[in-house]
């Protein structure tokens, strides 16, 4: 891949890190038993110990502990059997305790790797620094009164995981690819919901520019962006100012960003004189977490298959290519539904291409078009099975399957439904097809005369004048065939 | 002035020889009496009124049913405000009620009032209280003493028999010193006996309740009341609680008792060496083997307890903002604005000194020279005395390095005021339990403290070597 930058005077590279904030999955919060529900009214889910009541006293969330750790086996990474929690020390209006405990030296999670796969058929490694366990804050409404801050702590103490990736991204599809990646493993893992509108997950990027083969260059920080399409003009617009600067003799100054999504531009959220000091420290309050091997393999068990396995199943399988495959397993609904469309006829897994094939462009651009998903389609796996098996056995065409889909997904009917009472089925019958093409040369005898002349183009035109007699329904391969065969013929 | 402890009130109870209701009649007429020692941060008559109404109503059996107890005002109480003595909670009253406290009601007792404390329990004399000094109720007329620090409040309302028990808390001596000063009994468990669940933290990893009572039998039956596991407290321990009281022995015989020799400090008063030395000989009649020990980072005691106390208090009190309850600034033009006048104005000067060392310690570039530091050297003294624990079954040393002193002596001399703390710290700094018992006077007629300190959760060998050199003395 080549990720050079063109600037006026330099070759330039970006280096991108990430840390991803994911919301763990869990009807608690990481030290209360509040509820973690979105969109409850304000206020409405703090318990005393998350609004930092004298003498409250933090107690952890096993279950919480579990999707830490469930997580961390999806990432391929070192379980740590001792962890910490510290306190990071800082105040604001939404931060109740004054802190919030996270961990900082002995995180749960260690070193780890995820793969992101190129449609070019190549993959690469990115890897995981570590994964740890935090407290996310309250919520500090401005907009409510010209005079008042307002503070919702629903979100108070509800469980994160901070996963941290080295600086090993080089261009924002890849960072768009790893979210993503990240995103569908703690999704088929269930230890986080993905939803990056509510913002159960987002990210900091870490971005800096360098010289190829230089030493890392300084990197700024920008912070909490919920959507990929963020996250790479973020990268791109950051990108850009630094090389400016960079190439105008300037230097970069190492500085957290907030990133304007209307303008598209970053700038910077607080100056150097502000700069936190935050005094981690491990919380008195929380014992040392341990987790035996014993646990850890118990909690592996557990764990249902990952895109990456599935991925080389589908590949072995149904001879797909790397990317189709990684298309179908990005999210745990699409390969559930490929597999249950796979597996409702047994002749289908002969057909697997074009089982992909309709699932992922014919069936997602009505799905897109009708703004649902897989998980609410009209059409049922066994629904487009049938479908696809008509074609497969040339009952009907792939253009008229293409309609019948459509009304599928309007009707809610069956493919078979459809067909039998439109009379779909393609015309296979030979002479039937010899019978409309004959009338086609016969009350069309200039272009004929054209095309013997040489004008080859006129094919087209002979197909689609037999198709438009047959309603679509002449078998194509047939329909040229003979075609050719008889104006050759008249030669 | 013989006053009646809490078995022979039990018993007396039991046999109808007095009522729930002359019993704390009784008590409340003195508490009025003696309202010139400020031993309340809040008493209300007509509280403690109702609650004798509502046991008279329940019929059920209630171990402490009816008794008087006087409740630090650093346990969170539904029935009562808590102010941890300090305006930044000056009218905060708890939706909710400490596992301690709760744990007392659900025995039957009643709740005399809250007691005055040092601010957040800062303290030695209970002189940094927003609500002003508790007076010792062993001054002179005209020379008021301290109580001690920081659960004088509740030092002082045994000692002035305003209760029959009282609860503290004990950070790095809160509940030995003060018990020394005012001449009762005060108990320190190990770290974890009693939940911290509900009690406005100063220190997490040092602050323990404890109570404070006339006698040992007293305090062991008292202590049994407020000791358990909690799953609300991560630090509590889950360990059996005997029934001290029952099992109570002042049989001592054959027993070895560890005597620190880094406890011999110079400019230690005559009187203390002296009372040191009685009670080592009082053990040996007894037929306890004496053993003299060495716990050799002991001189490092105090100021690493001085960096993580403060550290960790730097943190707890921290959610003291102005934003969701207590005190808030009326000078409010920006967030800022509003965390620092609040703070400035809600906060006295020793929990600000605190706060200030705790934030410094833990500071980018002085975190690994003293907090991380501290934290080792407090693991070296942990170490030192479960070396020591296996040549003896206890250890006995002086409470404090003096006599209760006067009100106003030391408050300007922060530095002075944390040396009390120098015989009660080392033991706090390694979890284990201490008892402080009233043994000998000095040459002015005040009580003087012996400190019996024993292995993690022995509670019950504290408990026989305190009541042991208790019978004899008297």
């Amino acid at each position: 891949m080549n990720n050079i930058i063109k600037g006026e005077k330099h070759d330039w590279e970006m280096v991108i890190g990430l840390e991803i904030h994911a919301q763990v999955k869990s009807n608690s919060k990481l030290f209360s038993s509040s509820s973690t529900k979105f969109g409850s009214s304000p206020n409405s889910q703090v318990s005393l110990v998350d609004a930092a009541m004298p003498g409250m006293l933090p107690v952890i969330n096993k279950y919480c502990v579990e999707q830490a750790v469930k997580t961390g086996i999806g990432l391929n990474a070192k379980i740590n059997n001792y962890s910490v929690f510290d306190r990071k020390n800082y105040f604001y209006a939404d931060l109740p305790q004054g802190y919030q405990i996270s961990q900082y030296k002995y995180p749960i999670v260690g070193e780890g790797k995820v793969t992101i796969d190129f449609k070019d058929g190549t993959s690469k490694d990115i890897r995981i620094v570590r994964l740890h366990l935090e407290q996310d804050a309250g919520k500090s409404l401005h907009d409510q009164n010209p005079s008042k801050t307002y503070v919702d702590l629903n979100r108070s103490g509800v469980a994160l995981m901070e996963i941290v990736s080295e600086p090993d991204i080089r261009t924002p599809d890849e960072a768009g690819m790893y979210i993503s990646k990240i995103r569908s493993i703690l999704m088929y893992l269930d230890t986080c919901d993905g939803n990056m509108q509510e913002g159960s997950l987002r990210a900091d990027v870490n971005i800096s520019v360098r010289k190829p083969g230089d030493e890392y260059g300084t990197r700024c920080e920008i912070k909490n962006l919920n959507s990929i399409k963020f996250i790479k003009q973020a990268i791109n617009y950051e990108v850009k100012r630094q090389i400016e600067i960079l190439e105008s003799g300037g230097s970069i100054e190492q500085n957290t960003m907030l990133f304007n999504t209307s303008t598209g531009k970053t700038r910077p959220m607080r100056n150097k004189e502000e700069a936190h000091d935050y005094r981690y420290f491990p919380d008195p309050d929380l014992l040392p977490l341990e987790i035996s091997e014993e646990e850890i393999g118990k909690i592996k068990s557990s764990i249902p298959e990952l895109p990456d396995e599935l991925k080389n199943k589908f590949i072995e399988t149904y001879k797909l290519s790397n990317y189709d495959a990684s298309v179908l397993t990005a999210e745990k609904q699409t390969s559930d539904y490929f597999n249950e469309t796979i597996n409702s006829d047994s002749e289908l897994k002969n057909y697997a291409k074009i089982v992909v094939n309709w699932i992922t462009s014919e069936l997602f651009s009505l799905l897109n078009k009708n703004n649902l998903d897989l998980n609410n389609s009209p059409v049922s796996p066994e629904n487009l099975g049938q479908l696809i098996k008509l074609i497969s056995t040339n009952e009907i065409s792939g253009k008229i399957a293409k309609d019948v889909l459509e009304d599928m997904f309007s009707s809610g009917k069956t493919a078979r439904q459809i067909v039998d009472e439109k009379g779909l089925q393609q015309v296979t019958d030979q002479d039937e097809i010899a019978k409309v093409i004959d009338e086609v040369i016969t009350e069309n005898p200039k272009m004929v005369e054209q095309y013997l002349g040489g004008k080859d183009k006129l094919l087209g035109f002979f197909v689609g004048q037999a198709m438009k007699l047959t309603k679509g329904k002449a078998n194509p391969k047939m329909l040229n065939d003979i075609l050719k065969q008889k104006l050759t013929k008249k030669n | 002035m013989s006053k009646s402890s809490l078995k022979e009130t039990l018993k007396d109870l039991d046999t109808k020889k007095i009522s729930i209701r002359e019993l704390n009649q009784d008590y409340l007429k003195r508490i009025k009496e003696k309202d010139n020692l400020n031993v309340f941060i809040h008493f209300s008559e007509e509280n403690v009124l109702k609650q004798i109404d509502n046991l008279e109503k329940d019929n059920t059996i209630k171990k402490l049913k009816g008794i008087p107890i006087a409740i630090k005002d650093l346990f969170c109480t539904k029935s009562m405000p808590t102010t941890a003595a300090s305006k930044i909670l000056e009218n905060f009253n708890p939706t909710y009620e400490s596992f301690v406290t709760q744990k007392l009601l659900d025995e039957g007792s009643i709740f005399v009032g809250k007691t005055n404390l040092d601010e957040f329990a800062m303290g030695s004399a209970t002189n940094t209280s927003f609500f002003g000094n508790t007076i010792n109720p062993l001054s002179k007329e005209n020379e008021p003493l301290a109580p001690g620090g920081s659960s004088g409040g509740s030092a002082a309302a045994v000692a002035a028999d305003l209760c029959l028990g009282a609860t503290g808390t004990d950070t790095g001596g809160s509940i030995r010193q003060p018990a020394s000063f005012c001449g009762v009994v005060g108990i320190k468990p190990t770290y974890g006996l009693c939940s911290r669940w509900g009690i406005a933290a100063f220190a997490s990893s040092l602050d323990q309740a404890g109570i404070f009572s006339h006698n040992v039998e007293d305090s062991s039956i008292l202590l049994q009341s407020i000791a358990g596991f909690d799953q609300r407290d991560s630090t509590s321990a889950k360990v059996d609680i005997p029934n001290y009281f029952e099992n109570l022995d002042d049989d001592l015989n054959g027993k070895t008792v560890g005597i620190p020799k880094e406890y011999s400090i110079d400019g230690t008063p005559m009187e203390i060496s002296q009372i040191w030395e009685d009670a080592i000989k009082v053990l040996e009649k007894k037929g306890v083997k004496i053993k003299n020990i060495s716990l050799p980072h002991t001189k490092y005691a105090l100021p690493t307890y001085y960096i993580i106390a403060p550290a960790e208090a730097s943190s707890n009190l921290a959610r003291y903002d102005g934003v969701k309850y207590g005190f808030r600034s009326d000078e409010i033009d920006s967030l800022d604005e509003m965390y620092e006048n609040t703070r400035a104005q809600g906060f006295g000067r020793e929990v600000k000194r605190r706060i200030l060392i705790g934030t410094y310690v833990l500071s980018a570039g002085y975190y690994d020279a003293y907090y991380l530091k501290a934290q080792k050297v407090r693991k070296l003294i942990a170490d030192d005395f479960n070396k020591a624990f296996k040549e003896c079954d206890f250890i006995v040393t002086p409470t404090a390095p003096s006599a209760a002193f006067p009100l106003n002596e030391k408050q300007n001399d922060p530095i002075k005021m944390y040396l009390n703390d120098v015989f009660t710290v080392p033991a706090s700094l390694a979890g284990l339990p201490g008892i402080s018992i009233p043994f000998g006077k000095d040459k002015n007629n005040l009580p003087l403290g012996i400190q019996i300190l024993g292995k993690h959760f022995d509670e019950q060998q504290v408990f026989n070597a305190a009541v042991s050199l208790e019978r004899s003395y008297e």
